[in-house]
């Protein structure tokens, strides 16, 4: 527990960057820009876990383990979805979210 | 007073890289400032004693994660490349609608009466290990095992797709 600061605090800071993240996510067309956009989410729902498990339970390690998971699926999900926006790029020469419609048939 | 002041800094800070990071024309700046929220982010981490945490954020994000959209968009992008600017109209109702939720939710978390529930914080390396490769009751052998299967599958995905040596084929 950090004297001055509450739980509420810094649950409002991490709600503030979520929305943020949320916000790129419907305004961009760019994939990686969408990309960024989810890694801010991401990083704000890692920070809600460090949160409650530094402030509600502090001898848990509940929060901490997970954030620690939450890292290791983030880092996947990046390499996986740079490895798409490649592919897609050699095929199109574009990385719009608009123009995605080679699954279309 | 200083741990508040301190707060608020690495608070305030965050939110403005956030917002410069969805707002900016450049990908490339935006990449930066994600950058620049994951640091703030293990500081953060760093401020509030959790230090092997903060070490893997600084790592894994800043270092890997961070580097990796810098290369992806030099690969697909010219460094000059900008990015058409959002409508007036539709930042205003979007950011209008989001702006909307954030307070609910915080009015919301607000009225929430949460309950600490105390113990004595131990949060050193040797514990953690333990933990991640426990099988007994609070153990995470499990998640541990899936996260590596899920990591190396992907990174064997990756490299696949990433080739694109499937398409060829179908070309020919």
């Amino acid at each position: 527990m950090i004297e001055g600061i509450t739980v509420y605090d810094v649950l409002a800071v991490s709600t503030i960057i979520f929305f943020i993240g949320v916000f790129g996510f419907v305004t961009r067309k760019n994939l990686i820009s969408l990309l960024i956009a989810t890694e801010l989410m991401l990083n704000s729902v890692a920070f809600n876990f460090v949160i409650f498990n530094k402030f509600l339970y502090p001898g848990h390690l509940q929060g901490y383990i997970f954030t620690l998971f939450v890292i290791a699926v983030a880092a996947a999900e990046v390499a996986l979805a740079i490895a798409i926006i490649i592919s897609l790029y050699r095929m199109d020469n574009s990385v719009d979210a608009d123009e995605m419609d080679t699954l279309k048939g | 007073m200083g741990a508040k002041i301190i707060f608020y800094l690495i608070a305030g800070l965050m939110i403005l890289f956030s917002i410069l990071s969805v707002s900016t024309t450049r990908v490339i700046r935006a990449a930066v400032y994600l950058l620049f929220v994951m640091i703030l982010m293990a500081g953060f981490y760093f401020f509030v004693g959790y230090n092997f945490l903060a070490g893997v954020q600084l790592m894994v994000y800043s270092g890997g994660i961070a580097v990796l959209i810098v290369i992806a968009v030099l690969l697909v992008h010219n460094i000059d490349h900008r990015m058409e600017r959002i409508p007036v109209v539709e930042y205003l109702w979007k950011g209008g609608v989001l702006l909307a939720g954030a307070i609910l939710t915080i009015l919301t978390i607000n009225q929430f009466p949460f309950q600490r529930i105390a113990g004595t914080e131990d949060v050193s390396v040797s514990r953690i290990g333990t933990k991640l490769l426990s099988l007994g009751d609070g153990g995470y052998v499990l998640p541990f095992e899936v996260i590596s299967i899920l990591l190396l599958a992907v990174m064997v995905a990756a490299i696949i797709i990433a080739k694109g040596e499937v398409y060829k084929n179908e070309e020919k």
